[in-house]
């Protein structure tokens, strides 16, 4: 019989407790080990984080069950001997699940009543939850993030501390893609609130209906399906700051709510006839002209003067000169980080390129010809047939070019499909109309694509794709 | 006839496919007979640089302990087999791999207390 099922621990009660079942208890993964760094027993927590069970681990050594990233070079055992204290190092280790878990390891003596080395207890903490949270505590502050030397951008960005020191009501407005989510959360950290909420809307994705009640929230049985009470986003973002992005699609009737709301700060849920005071900030934010809409008779004058407290206008990309090629340089760089690319390089012809094309979709358009470029291009430098078909098609034309519409944005894409803006979505599709016309044959499709198939593979796992 | 790798620590498997610095690569013939045997040392530890020595090499099969589920499944889309959790005397592992008895997760050390 195993002896981690017969050990005991005697003298802290009545009866002697079963010393598995002590460790067991024990949230944090523990394992014993022989003086030949053999495991005799481990606990519960560590059969989760291994994947090992107690009679499959018996007597293994413990790099074969652990499989630490310190196993080969630095075993913290190899550190401990009978007089010395616990050591404590990070480490990875990879479970029989085949995940990586990153985790820290205490290493220490076990002595027997006399004072001999009768081996050695290792504790094994589960880093994980640590590490996400501390990758999302390491990211850098939305102002951080709005890069730009030109004196536009700079103008803006000398402003938003002092508009972030105030409690009124700000309008961001700009053209698609020139950073106005980016700014809103900006002013929002920047601010007293920055510990509050941040809760973003965006007006333009719900029906009328929807909206209202996202908004507003509602009382249980206001309507057909209102089973539960609905606080709202307003309510939501109590001692924080509510951020309504594309205020130029709000209906008129909840136009008229929301300038009731900015009167008082009291909030009456659909359905409720008691109100109930809340605390927030407005953003808000559009690519419309809202002075247009007023007078054409589609946005309130009196919601205008009121959310017109401060004026933030972002400029569009094509006035921001220098900014190109130091936005191209700054997404180069981190998304060929991102890909895990070598360090690459715009060559001449293709940084003409880029640099002579106007953007109408800004900063976010040109990310986007970045990332594809990034995708494409399997050597050390991009070069110009990397770049996508259209600004390519641009420069061969080298006319004026008539910027599209604001209210539709890019009409060269597929009218019926938004989302395609983001390469992502494009790459998806493309991948799986490849393999569609290859009939699933992944190499065919590798083919058809102009990839090799180790690329092809690693963007289909990247994507989910199987 | 198949290739056979097996990162190395000494004699014995390495416990984690990405920290080995050094690799036995062997052939075994159809009949269960090791016609060719070498130790490979490695310039860095590296997953990658292995999963590029493996096809390189034009292994079809590899045994190994910890490996990560993006390497283990990139070398499966690669058409090698990837016998994993193994641990043990690199050479135990690969007669039972020449007579084609060794499975995943078979761990082929003596347990028995001294």
């Amino acid at each position: 019989m195993p002896a981690y099922e017969t050990a005991h621990v005697k003298g802290l009660s009545k009866l002697p407790i079963a010393l598995l079942n002590l460790m067991d208890e024990i949230p944090i993964g523990i394992v014993v080990l022989d003086t030949q760094r053999r495991v005799v027993m481990l606990n519960r927590a560590l059969q989760a984080l291994t994947g090992f069970v107690p009679q499959e681990a018996y007597l293994v050594p413990c790099w074969y069950v652990l499989r630490s990233s310190l196993c080969l070079r630095s075993c913290p055992i190899s550190m401990v001997s009978k007089h010395s204290e616990p050591v404590c190092v990070e480490a990875n280790i990879v479970n029989r699940a085949r995940e990586r878990v990153p985790v820290r390891v205490t290493a220490a003596p076990l002595l027997d009543l006399k004072g001999n080395l009768v081996g050695y207890i290792e504790s094994i903490e589960d880093l994980r939850a640590l590490a996400d949270h501390s990758e999302e505590t390491a990211q850098p502050s939305p102002l951080d993030s709005i890069i730009g030397r030109s004196l536009e951008i700079q103008r803006v960005l000398q402003v938003i501390p002092a508009i972030a020191q105030t409690d009124s009501s700000v309008l961001i407005t700009g053209e698609t893609g020139t950073g106005k989510d980016f700014v809103a959360e900006a002013i929002h950290q920047a601010s007293s609130r920055a510990r509050g909420p941040f809760v973003k809307i965006n007006c333009g994705a719900l029906p009328e209906t929807l909206l209202e009640s996202e908004l507003f929230g509602h009382q249980k049985g206001a309507f057909t399906g209102a089973v539960e009470n609905k606080p709202g986003r307003f309510r939501l973002a109590h001692n924080g700051t509510l951020y309504l992005t594309e205020i130029g699609d709000l209906p008129l009737n909840l136009q008229v709510k929301l300038l009731s709301f900015l009167d008082d700060h009291v909030l009456y849920p659909l359905g409720s006839t008691k109100g109930f005071h809340v605390d927030v900030r407005l953003i808000a934010a559009t690519h419309r002209d809202l002075e247009q809409m007023v007078h054409e008779g589609r946005f309130r004058e009196d919601l205008l003067f009121r959310l017109n407290v401060v004026r933030l206008h972002l400029p569009p990309l094509s006035k921001r000169g220098e900014d190109v090629r130091l936005l191209l340089d700054h997404f180069l760089r981190n998304l060929s980080a991102r890909f895990k690319k070598r360090a690459l390089q715009f060559d001449a012809q293709a940084l003409g390129t880029l640099l002579s094309y106007p953007y109408p979709g800004n900063v976010r358009e040109l990310r986007n010809i970045v990332e594809y470029a990034v995708n494409v291009c399997e050597g050390n430098e991009i070069r110009a047939e990397h770049l996508p078909a259209y600004v390519l098609e641009y420069k061969r034309q080298n006319g004026p070019r008539v910027p599209p519409p604001i209210d539709e944005p890019l009409q060269r894409f597929p009218a019926a499909a938004p989302a395609l803006l983001w390469w992502e979505d494009t790459e998806k599709r493309l991948i799986a109309e490849a393999i569609m016309k290859a009939r699933g044959r992944k190499s065919a499709a590798a083919q058809i694509l102009g990839w090799g198939r180790s690329t092809l593979w690693r963007k289909m796992k990247r994507y989910g794709m199987r | 006839m198949k290739r056979i790798l097996i990162p190395l620590w000494g004699d014995d498997i390495a416990p984690r496919f990405d920290t080995a610095q050094e690799v036995l690569i062997a052939v075994a013939e159809d009949d269960g007979r090791i016609s060719d045997k070498r130790v490979v040392i490695l310039p860095e530890a590296s997953a990658e640089g292995l999963c590029n020595l493996i096809l390189h090499e034009r292994v079809d099969e590899v045994i190994c302990c910890g490996i990560e589920d993006e390497y283990y499944q990139y070398l499966a889309w690669k058409k090698v087999q990837v016998i994993d959790s193994v641990g043990g005397p690199a050479s135990v592992a690969l007669e039972r791999s020449a007579a084609g008895s060794l499975k995943s997760e078979e761990i082929l050390v003596a347990r028995g207390r001294e």
